[in-house]
């Protein structure tokens, strides 16, 4: 059953082929059995997920069930859950229950899908291996002692090992697309506005942006069609009709633009890597498409001018966290200072306290001009880079990250490294573009990804593309080893 | 050494809308602590800001009214700061980019001086919370019932020279709020705030003295007190051969003392950038008429009304609509009486008086329109001498119904009646044989001076009832025979 993608999910519990409380339970079982290995769950709502179901299948049995009713997901632990934690996978929020629904948690509740869990993520959506989690790091299926990419490496891990069919994630520098092709699955990171952040809890509130990790485009198109509204709870969100994703998935790719930026091929790209998107693109040219060579010449500004503003960002966002209202607080304050001071210090983790230093370093008098002015000219700049390519061609097509998944430990002395892992993903968040991973082969028996990266709005147009390369290709079907 | 005084004032103005700037949480004074907080007030994590329309129409309505260049494009930034009753860690505010650019408000500051204090700009934020510190047993207690309110600061060009000035200043622009209903005005509840920056410099010197800034007044009384107070401090500091620190001061208006807060040294960096959860927000040509058209009369345009339609002179239509209160109790009663001039002069003075006698709002006076009317229609008709009025008036205070009943009941009616008046004055010259012989006898340069004694004689003998006109006139032929 856990071979199900959700299209199969979803035409079964209309069949009547099985219902959600017996898929759920067997996913339940599933986690409970195997999750002691990858530690992808930080929690698992086996009762509310039991209840949801039974009452998806009333819904089933009543007629008029909306698509996705009774599908079991697993959701991101950034996204807030009325009654169920949501720690952001930091000590800080260890405690910490929201009274509220994400708006993508009340848009799949209203579609009836059943949530799993929540789970892990690198702490407060840093970093780029799962391993800055508060509640230990997550291991990739394909390869246990290694990462599985990050910041949404649970909801990559739980889908890869079959303990979610899919999971919501979010994206702020690639969160979604590096552990997606790290971990051999579909991720889309929507374009900014597309999806309400109304509820996900902010890292870079000008670059997150929530989407899904799943095991085929068809799915993703499925997923997103009930996560993406207009939502009035966020300003960011735009107000624009949700198309039907799946509405052209089967579309030819004939005439379609594809272009190639030489400058995602260059040094730091693994050789073997860069042969697999060879190759994808010659499969993208036995379709119909045709290959075009372009430039985005600011390419190699992209990380310095993102990890200024994604931690100018941050140091402003996370000031919340005083342990005045919620989250942790340390023992025995002796004054406002001490209980500031000690409070996050010990709620926050290394890299967290690394971001708000950076951040509030380039905000501060005297830095503003060379740091946070500078990187938004930068952005501008990036942005304006790929306005220009899309001017000749409809989808731009690179790796997604320089090679496949690296052991636990290898990058962590290294933040520049580390940094440097998002280096083809993060200019489309600077630029705000819709961008996606699948996965193009193997390397060393682990997964390689493959990124398209859309105009704006244009999700139906990427999806389309990446569901026409699965359907001429396997990649996407090979399970990790191990993974029955 | 001869010193002049520069003062520049940052208001803050609370704004009367029904929600919080950026979340739906009623803006209400006085409930229970923390019932007023929502989930986005609370900064819980992941709850985003929605800008209020209804902040950015009033700021709007602000900047028309003092004159000054809306902004088209503006930009909410992050003040950074930690404090426990700022709950996100940042203020969202505007810096770069206000909604209300520079303009200006004239000033009348009687005896026909007139002065124009330049507004540099004014700018949309949110209020914090409270912070409690009484009560907790050492401990303190947040309220953020207040955190989220709309604010505008408004914040002037350092041009006025005096503490007269800046208090003009201050009444002004309470004056252009509260007309406009975009304030409630109520000093008290914390609606309008005052930070005075104030330096001195020899009379003549250009160069502008080290300010000081004394922080939070809540009243046109504190703030007069404060800068008298700071402007003798800087003085005798300088002339002592001291320097002017510059830093944050606080006026405590029960013991009448200030104290320093902080140094600008101790100041915070505060970091600000412009906030990614909120967008610039446009406002067109378009949306800025339709709210200029929705303007309620302003002070200036009225005083001008009430000079050209009521006959008023420039300072006392000036004084009448310094408080939009005043004017309408003005404005009703005056359609009753038809009386305008003296029910502004009433309005100036008696009633004003009693109303401050008694800290009562003109708006909640237990003397109506109607009741003021009653009167002036009696003094107007005669009825009433104005020493008399001023009795009846006292009465009408005391709840002791309209004027005409108060009239009869006391027998307050004057006296103009020529038989009465005759038979009083015959009275007064019959026991009065040797004044009279006297007057009668002397120059008539020195008459004049003499009547007053007739006169005060009959008025003791009418109980002041006595129609003064027609009593003088009286007397006068009586006495020359």
């Amino acid at each position: 059953m856990h071979q199900f993608t959700i299209a199969e999910l979803v035409k079964g519990l209309r069949n009547k082929d099985f219902s959600s409380t017996e898929v759920t339970q067997h996913y339940l079982d599933r986690i409970a059995r195997l999750d002691k290995t990858y530690n992808s769950f930080i929690t698992v709502t086996a009762d509310i997920a039991l209840q949801q179901a039974a009452a998806a299948d009333a819904r089933l049995a009543a007629g008029n069930a909306p698509a996705l009713c009774g599908v079991p997901i697993a959701h991101k632990d950034i996204f807030c859950t009325t009654g169920v934690r949501t720690s952001c996978a930091s000590k800080m929020l260890d405690k910490f229950i929201a009274p509220y629904n994400a708006t993508i948690v009340e848009n799949y509740l209203n579609s009836g899908v059943v949530m799993l869990g929540k789970t892990n993520m690198d702490e407060f959506a840093m970093g780029s291996s799962n391993e800055t989690s508060w509640y230990g790091p997550v291991k990739n299926p394909w390869a246990i002692d290694c990462v599985p990419g990050g910041s949404s490496g649970g909801s990559a891990a739980a889908v890869a090992a079959h303990l979610a069919p899919a999971a919501t994630a979010s994206d702020t520098g690639g969160s979604i697309r590096q552990p997606a092709a790290l971990c051999g699955l579909t991720g889309i990171k929507p374009t900014y506005g597309r999806v309400s952040r109304w509820g996900m809890i902010a890292f870079a509130s000008s670059l997150d942006q929530a989407g899904i990790l799943s095991r085929t485009a068809e799915d993703a198109a499925i997923l997103l069609n009930d996560m993406a509204s207009f939502d009035a709870k966020d300003s960011t969100c735009v107000e624009r009709e949700v198309p039907d994703y799946t509405a052209d998935l089967n579309k030819s790719l004939k005439g379609l633009r594809i272009g190639v930026p030489k400058e995602y091929f260059g040094e730091g790209l693994n050789p073997n890597t860069a042969q697999l998107v060879e190759d994808a693109i010659k499969v993208y040219e036995s379709l119909g498409a045709t290959i075009h060579s372009v430039s985005l010449p600011h390419t190699h500004l992209a990380v310095p001018a993102y990890y200024v503003i994604a931690p100018a960002e941050c140091s402003a966002n996370l000031s919340r966290f005083d342990g005045v209202r919620y989250g942790h607080r340390c023992e025995n304050p002796k004054d406002l200072n001490d209980l500031y001071m000690r409070s996050r210090s010990e709620g926050f983790g290394a890299e967290v306290k690394r971001r708000i230093l950076v951040g509030a370093y380039a905000l501060s008098a005297g830095y503003y001009d060379a740091y946070y002015s500078k990187a938004q000219k930068v952005r501008r700049l990036i942005k304006q880079d790929f306005v220009d390519a899309f001017e000749s061609v409809d989808v731009i097509l690179g790796p997604t990250s320089p090679s496949p998944a690296f052991q636990f430990g290898s990058k962590t002395k290294d933040p520049v490294a580390m940094y440097l892992e998002d280096i083809y993903t993060i200019a489309t968040n600077l630029a705000g573009l819709p961008g996606l991973s699948i996965p193009c082969g193997l390397v060393d028996n682990k997964p390689v990804g493959l990124q398209l990266i859309g105009n704006f709005f244009a999700e139906g147009q990427l999806l389309n593309a990446a569901h026409q390369f699965q359907q001429a290709t396997n990649f996407h079907q090979q399970s990790a080893p191990g993974i029955e | 050494m001869q010193w002049e005084t520069v003062i520049g004032l940052e208001v803050h103005v609370q704004l009367a809308t029904k929600t919080k700037i950026f979340s739906g949480a009623s803006t209400a004074f006085g409930a229970e602590p923390n019932t007023q907080a929502c989930a986005i007030d609370l900064a819980l994590p992941g709850t985003l800001p929605v800008a209020n329309e209804q902040a950015f129409r009033f700021a709007t309505m602000f900047g028309l009214a003092v004159n000054a260049e809306i902004g088209k494009r503006s930009v909410f930034e992050r003040k950074n700061y930690f404090y426990p009753d700022l709950p996100k860690g940042y203020q969202t505010t505007q810096l770069a980019e206000p909604i209300v650019g520079a303009g200006f408000v004239d000033l009348e500051l009687g005896e026909g001086r007139t002065k124009r204090v330049r507004i540099h700009h004014a700018h949309l934020e949110e209020d914090a919370g409270k912070s409690l510190h009484e009560d907790f047993a050492g401990m303190s207690g947040i309220d953020l019932n207040r955190a989220g309110t709309p604010l505008i600061e408004v914040v002037t060009e350092p041009d006025m020279r005096s503490a007269e000035e800046a208090v003009a200043f201050a009444k002004k622009l309470h004056s252009i709020v509260t007309s406009l209903e975009i304030c409630d005005g109520d000093m008290s509840q914390g609606s309008m705030r005052f930070d005075v920056n104030i330096s001195v410099r020899p009379k003549g010197q250009e160069k502008l003295g080290t300010r000081t800034e004394t922080k939070n007044l809540n009243s046109f009384k504190f703030m007069e007190e404060a800068i008298a107070l700071e402007v003798e401090r800087q003085i005798d500091v300088l002339e002592d051969g001291g320097k002017i620190r510059q830093e944050t001061r606080l006026y405590n208006g029960d013991t009448k003392k200030a104290r320093s807060m902080r140094s600008k040294e101790d100041s915070n960096d505060y970091r600000y950038f412009p906030c990614p959860d909120l967008l610039p927000v446009i406002l067109d040509d378009e949306y800025i008429e339709s709210v200029r058209k929705q303007m309620p009369e302003l002070p200036e345009a009225k005083r001008a009304r009430f000079v050209e339609q009521y006959g008023l002179s420039s300072y006392d239509a000036g004084q009448i609509t310094m408080d939009k209160f005043a004017a309408a109790f003005f404005e009703a009663s005056t359609k009753i009486s038809g009386e305008a001039k003296l029910t502004a002069n009433w309005i100036m003075a008696d009633l004003g008086a009693y109303l401050n006698r008694t800290e009562q709002r003109i708006d909640q006076s237990p003397v109506t329109p109607e009741l003021l009317a009653g009167l002036v229609v009696r003094v107007k008709d005669g009825t009433l001498s104005s020493k008399i009025a001023k009795q009846v008036f006292e009465a009408i205070c005391n709840g002791e119904g309209d004027a005409d009943t108060i009239i009869e009941t006391k027998g307050l009616k004057q006296v103009s009646d020529t038989g009465a008046l005759e038979k009083i004055i015959d009275d007064i010259l019959a026991a009065n044989t040797a004044q009279v012989e006297g007057y009668r006898a002397a120059a008539e340069d020195k008459r004049a001076k003499m009547l007053g004694f007739f006169v005060g004689q009959a008025m003791k003998a009418s109980k002041g009832q006595a129609n003064p006109q027609a009593l003088n006139e009286l007397l006068i032929k009586k006495l020359n025979g």
